[in-house]
């Protein structure tokens, strides 16, 4: 038997290869690819799946959820008619804690929102394309939680009937803001931020709303998608202006992302109290936003998936994603907690090591300890593949992880107003009914918007899915079954 | 607004394709035939199709560098304005210097430059245009979900139906059809 020809190799043949020929010798790794979408699906059924969900009949089991969220937003209501009518003593603020629960959900909403911008625009500019399965709700879910977030400043100044007096608008005493104050830089950037979420968002829906116009069957559909799609006719030349439009959005969405709850963090970090008066506030900010926001959109989307039979569009691979980034941003808090105390020690201030030790070990320990262990122990659990495949424990432990983000926030607030410099002023502070039922109130408003949301616009971005998570959607892919059709008709 | 031509009436000749390959390179045969007045539709950005439509670069960053000048000078005038108008002493500090209140122009860039990117976005494109002779060729409304179309319209100096029929024949087209608003085509 004579033995195989040698494998070609580069020096095989004479002399140096030009460019060309090495192309035609040397063949690419063909690594195969995770699918983003399972299941082998075509446009077709991608845009049938989504628009589905929103020109279906109005599920039954919608009316029920909205139902039982417009009763719970109720308690907002109540609870803010109450406190205009009565006044701010309502809430359980006095001295030293002045800044109670409002203050910890006004932080907690704002934060959640993080995600969304962190989905839509940094994963964007990073090409994660597993992005494209979950951003539109991750988007809606930022609005509607900075909505929720602007109800608390707006009501903590306590005369509301002034809140304008925020903005830089000339009033009575031709007083103009103190724009040294951070407060003041939050109403900037939280404006700023909720705006250029809605803008971003409602620009990436537009071609889907094309979709849901051309696909209206009744006048009021046709209407309604049809004002909101703006004529959008899917033209490549448009394709080609939206394309740069959206990654500028995405690029500007970054900075103003980082910088929102960095100017959320100056609000203490800009003050002289121990255990606020940090340099790390920055940054542990954003990592706790992200980190919290990753915990609301698994809490969102897996039961999005399982009641709208999304399986193939998120799939493992973008769970898995969403859980390694949870891990990730929650192991930066806890290595940020870790450093806060080892600061307060190493900057030998006894006032600040007081109030770590105090923290950790004071009255409000209990609040501390549920801090820790929901944000840097459970977390830690997505180091296994097996956990990150049991949906049901994943949405358990995103769960865990917003109470954990509320408590810190709760934590970082209080402890530091209860126990300052002088042990004569101490105090403890307690929320009211009142406190609790507004705060409470607020996932019922974020519910409402939330189920408005899923009942009249695209869940999905799916011109985005179409065109990042389908492997035919590559021009250059022709060896794809689905690509077949056009060379077949051409012999 | 042109000499009337034999083709008055007709908005255009409509091809379908059905793979994102398929448009590609009948994109590329379009270009490379000159036409200017023409264009593709895709339920989706089709990666690179500029490249084979020979599109120039996007003029939407300028008005994001527009929006985002507009915005920072806005926030310079106002925090300036303001502690003039009001000159209130905070610690003993100047009434205005650029630092202390660099959050506000930072806010206000990225807001008015995100205006400018919409904005920009929507004048680049003609946009909004609720009325397209387009949207009363039936087969068109697909494009929003599984076809391709190019359409060669009429108004293009070099058109003529026969020409632009093979050429989109040869392209790989199919329901080659003449597209002309009031009459539905066949």
């Amino acid at each position: 038997m004579p033995p195989p020809p040698p494998p070609p190799t580069l020096t095989d043949t004479a002399g140096p290869l030009g460019p060309g020929e090495v192309a035609g010798t040397v063949k690419p790794v063909d690594l195969p690819r995770k699918p983003l979408v399972l299941g082998d699906r075509s446009y077709h059924w991608v845009t049938e799946k989504v628009c589905g969900i929103c020109e279906q009949k109005t599920p039954t089991w919608w009316w029920w959820s909205f139902a039982i969220a417009c009763g719970i937003a109720s308690f907002t209501l109540m609870g803010l008619v109450y406190l205009v009518a009565t006044g701010v003593g309502v809430w359980g603020l006095a001295n030293p804690v002045n800044w109670g629960w409002a203050i910890v959900n006004f932080v907690f909403w704002i934060g959640i929102g993080h995600a969304g911008t962190l989905i839509s625009a940094v994963l964007c500019l990073l090409q994660q394309r597993w992005r494209t399965s979950i951003n539109r709700t991750a988007e809606a879910m930022t609005i509607f939680a900075v909505v929720c977030a602007g109800i608390f400043p707006l009501f903590h100044v306590g005369r509301v009937w002034f809140a304008w007096w925020l903005f830089p608008l000339p009033n009575a005493n031709w007083i103009w803001p103190n724009f040294r104050s951070p407060l003041e830089w939050d109403v900037f950037a939280v404006s700023t931020y909720g705006t250029v979420s809605v803008l971003f968002w409602y620009m990436g829906m537009i071609p889907d709303l094309g979709t849901l116009r051309d696909r209206a069957q009744s006048t009021w559909r046709r209407f309604f998608y049809g004002t909101l799609a703006m004529g959008w006719r899917n033209s490549s030349r448009h394709w080609h202006n939206y394309e740069m439009a959206y990654l500028l959005l995405a690029g500007l969405s970054t900075p103003l992302v980082l910088s929102v709850h960095t100017i959320v963090s100056f609000d203490f970090a800009a003050s002289i109290l121990p255990g606020w008066h940090t340099t790390i506030f920055p940054p542990y900010f954003v990592a706790g936003a992200i980190f919290s926001g990753f915990g609301m959109v698994l809490t969102l989307i897996l039961p999005l998936r399982a009641v709208f039979g999304l399986h193939d569009l998120v799939n493992q691979y973008h769970i898995d994603a969403m859980c390694k980034i949870t891990l990730a941003t929650g192991s930066m808090v806890g290595y940020a907690y870790a450093m806060e105390f080892f600061i307060a020690w190493y900057g030998a201030n006894p006032y600040e090591g007081f109030a770590f030790i105090n923290r950790a070990f004071g009255q409000y320990a209990w609040a501390y300890w549920i801090m820790i262990s929901c944000n840097v122990i459970s977390p830690q659990l997505f180091w296994f593949r097996k956990i990150r495949e049991n949906t049901a424990l994943v949405w358990i432990i995103s769960i865990f992880v917003n109470v954990g983000m509320w408590f810190e926030r709760f934590v970082i607030t209080v402890t530091s107003l209860a126990n300052d410099f002088l042990p004569s002023s101490w105090g403890y502070y307690s929320p009211t009914i009142v406190d609790i039922f507004t705060f409470f109130g607020t996932f019922g408003v974020f519910s409402v918007l939330f189920l408005l949301f899923l009942r009249f616009l695209p869940l999905i971005a799916f011109s985005e899915v179409k065109a990042l998570s389908l492997p035919q959607a590559d021009p250059h892919n022709h060896d794809h079954p689905q690509n077949q059709r056009g060379q077949e008709a051409r012999g | 607004m042109s000499a009337a031509r034999p083709q008055d009436g007709v908005f255009g000749i409509a091809a379908t394709f059905w793979t994102a390959p398929d448009i590609y390179h009948a994109c590329e045969k379009v270009r490379d035939a000159g036409y200017r007045r023409w264009d593709s539709y895709c339920p989706f950005p089709v990666h690179g199709l500029h490249h084979a439509m020979g599109l120039k670069r996007s003029r939407v960053p300028f008005f994001t560098f527009i929006g985002g000048m507009l915005g920072f000078l806005t926030g310079l005038t106002i925090v300036w304005y303001m502690n003039m108008d009001y000159p209130l002493v905070v610690g003993g500090k100047p009434y205005f210097s650029p630092v202390f209140p660099f959050p506000i122009f930072y806010e206000l860039t990225i807001l008015l430059a995100a205006f400018g990117t919409l904005g920009g976005m929507f004048i680049t494109n003609r946009l909004p245009r609720h009325n397209h002779p387009l949207f009363d060729y039936q087969p068109f409304l697909q494009t929003s979900d599984d076809r391709f179309m190019i359409v060669i319209e009429s108004s293009d100096p070099a058109f003529d139906p026969d020409r632009v029929r093979a050429l989109l024949e040869e392209a790989g087209g199919e329901e080659i059809t003449v597209v002309a608003p009031g009459a539905q085509a066949a």
